[in-house]
């Protein structure tokens, strides 16, 4: 899960990382106050979970209160790259003498976390790391060991940053480690013309698997933006709402991406992804059918199952039991295979609902559910 | 012959006594699986019947290896035990733990693939379905009824799809499926399976099986590239997959403009892999390239 930056500033706080005082608003006259509070000036921030807001016009100077209070009105509500801006943090300015980056990321291939640090930071890193990668320093991590006093002065000494960074650069493993965080990142972490180290600006992502041993995170993880989303979480499914009109069921997340890829190759868009995982019951199933069917962009819903884990007598009885609750206005596709597939089979056949039909093979079922959703 | 797993190996559950460690159990033995005890520090001393068996449960994967000479352990313990549970595996000596397990922090699994393979230990997963060598032994989740042995050796990063791709050639059947799991960071990649099935005598074709997020699948075109003679297969599924959007397997997120289907797609019919649009095109290709018609 990406926090706001906003929540990444908590995080940083909580281990000793110096940032600028701040505070969010969704309020224009709110903002007027804040950047009283903060000695008049303010730069005013727009809270989206994405990166190039300055570039967008999301990060503006206020120069007094009613500045800060016009510039807010302005940067609330706006579209940067598809996220709508809901709230604005204000910040107190800081003078700036250097700009640096660092941060650490997951390295997939190497298993293990991998410092990034350049002398080079603000808005234009891409860039730096896309055209001079060698000011860009890529140092790995031992896990076992994590970023010691002594590592943290060679990932500094392999960047070029001041020694002041050090420090810096081990607090920052810490947020790592004991947030359980994917990806850290300080973008910049700045000089001020006064000597002081602060993080400008931060991005952080946790891992949601972690969740169970975090009671700290709290008012950092906030809900979910979509309702239909939000009730599927409610259930414990995995849900994700695409832009299309094919509803996709399927167990397990491989065989759902294949199957929104094989109804897209039929000329239709898949309106969801949605995956009862492994081993699911009936009412896993149902309710996995009522998330969807409560969407009105869905035409037509394909169910997908290769019984492994997950019986096909079990899926067969949940969509028996969503049909009993749920008035069905839309046809539904099912393909069962596996494990108690010819049950399953069985017991839709035995329901003979008029909008229910069933297909022999994964290619089929996505065809039909494509034909009938575009032909709707 | 197989890889990592065959008939002599003898298998060891962690987690045997709770409701999904019994139900696999069951099923493994079912499929030929020597399984050779449980692990419950709780339970030691007990036997737990399965039927026809009866598994002794110890303290250990220590004692269960001293006494049984155990070389394979299948983990089914709670995300928050894994890492504790892997690192006694390794400490122990064993030679291959598959963890099944779904939900482990990135940080867990980071810590203990790094300690695994310090010691020798291979890991398969977490959060994979295991491996299955048809006929000889099924160590973690894979239905072993689907198919049967045979020269299509499988590497797949999900299992629904490998049992989709083992159900279509169930015909020509398979030396061993290996699921190694769709988590950012595993213990067991395309690359190893490539590397194993490339050296196995009874492995004619490879099929390999990925997904949107990270680089393996390039990865393992560049090995295909340099190092496998094999006909390779392949499958790659979330063409349709949004960017930042995380497609059910913690794993699979197309970040930017990297991770995406299409680049790996590309990244491995450059190499010569034909590439199938669904499973089921997979699959002909499969059927095509025994033939030695396409």
């Amino acid at each position: 899960m990406d926090l706001y930056e906003h929540q990444a500033r908590q995080l940083f706080d909580r281990h000793g990382i110096v940032v600028p005082r701040a505070e969010i608003t969704d309020s224009p006259k709110e903002a007027r106050e804040i950047a009283r509070r903060l000695g008049g000036r303010a730069v005013v921030k727009a809270q989206v979970k994405t990166g190039g807001r300055g570039k967008a016009g999301g990060v503006k100077f206020a120069a007094d209160p009613a500045a800060a209070e016009l510039t807010a009105r302005q940067i609330l509500g706006m579209d940067i790259k598809g996220h709508t801006v809901g709230t604005v943090m204000l910040a107190e300015p800081v003078a700036v003498e250097a700009e640096f980056y660092v941060s650490y990321v997951l390295d997939r291939a190497g298993g293990r976390f991998l410092a990034i640090a350049s002398a080079e930071g603000g808005m234009d890193i891409e860039e730096v790391a896309a055209t001079r990668p060698e000011a860009v320093a890529r140092v790995p991590v031992d896990p076992a060991e994590g970023v010691t006093a002594s590592k943290a002065a060679e990932i500094a000494e392999a960047a070029g940053l001041p020694a002041r960074a050090v420090d810096v650069l081990v607090r920052l493993w810490q947020v790592l480690v004991r947030e359980d965080a994917l990806l850290v990142e300080v973008n910049p972490l700045v000089r001020t013309t006064r000597g002081q180290i602060l993080a400008l600006d931060g991005k952080v992502t946790l891992d949601d698997n972690a969740a169970f041993r975090q009671a700290r995170w709290g008012s950092e993880t906030d809900g979910y933006g979509d309702p239909l989303e939000a009730a599927a979480a409610a259930k414990g499914l995995t849900y994700v709402r695409l832009d299309g009109e094919v509803g996709i069921i399927g167990n397990g997340a491989g065989l759902v991406m294949s199957t929104l890829d094989v109804v897209a190759g039929c000329g239709a868009r898949p309106a969801n992804f949605l995956d009862i995982g492994g081993g699911a019951s009936a009412q896993v199933m149902a309710d996995g059918l009522t998330v969807i069917l409560s969407d009105p962009a869905v035409r037509s819903v394909l169910v997908n199952v290769f019984g492994g884990i997950t019986a096909c007598d079990a899926v067969a009885e949940g969509i028996v039991r969503a049909l009993d609750t749920v008035r069905l206005t839309r046809p539904l596709v099912v393909r069962l295979d596996g494990n108690n597939a010819a049950r399953g089979r069985e017991i839709l056949d035995a329901r003979r609902h008029p909008l229910v039909e069933q297909a022999t093979t994964m290619d089929g079922a996505a065809r039909r559910a494509a034909d009938l959703a575009t032909a709707a | 012959m197989a890889i990592y797993l065959t008939q002599e190996s003898r298998v060891l559950v962690q987690g045997m006594t709770g409701g999904e460690g019994m139900r696999h159990t069951r099923r493994m033995l079912a499929a030929g699986t020597d399984v050779v005890g449980g692990v419950n520090p709780r339970k030691a001393g007990r036997t737990v019947d399965f039927g026809d068996r009866a598994v002794p449960v110890f303290g250990s994967v220590a004692e269960g290896i001293a006494a049984t000479g155990a070389d394979v352990s299948v983990v089914f313990v709670p995300p928050a035990f894994v890492r504790a549970a892997v690192t006694e595996a390794a400490d122990a000596g064993i030679g291959l733990a598959v963890v099944i397990t779904e939900g482990v922090p990135v940080h867990d699994s980071v810590a203990f693939t790094a300690y695994a393979a310090a010691r020798g230990t291979r890991i398969i997963g977490p959060n994979c379905p295991g491996l299955i060598s048809p006929g000889q032994s099924n160590a973690g989740i894979i239905p072993a009824d689907i198919t049967k042995p045979g020269r299509i050796g499988l590497v797949s990063k999900s299992g629904t799809l490998t049992y989709q791709l083992m159900y279509e050639l169930r015909d020509i059947g398979f030396s061993t499926c290996v699921g190694i799991g769709g988590d950012p960071v595993v213990g067991t990649s395309h690359i190893d399976c490539l590397a194993a099935f490339e050296s196995d005598p009874d492995t004619e074709l490879i099929v390999l099986i990925g997904e949107i997020g990270g680089d393996a699948e390039e990865r393992a075109a560049g090995y295909i590239r340099d190092h496998v003679t094999k006909p390779v297969v392949g499958y790659i599924a979330g063409f349709t997959a949004p960017e930042g959007r995380t497609m059910g397997h913690a794993g699979a997120i197309v970040s930017g403009s990297s991770g995406t289907a299409r680049a790996k797609k590309e990244a491995l019919e450059a190499v010569g892999v034909r590439v199938g649009g669904t499973p089921t095109e997979t699959a002909r290709l499969v059927l095509a390239a025994l033939e030695g018609t396409a």
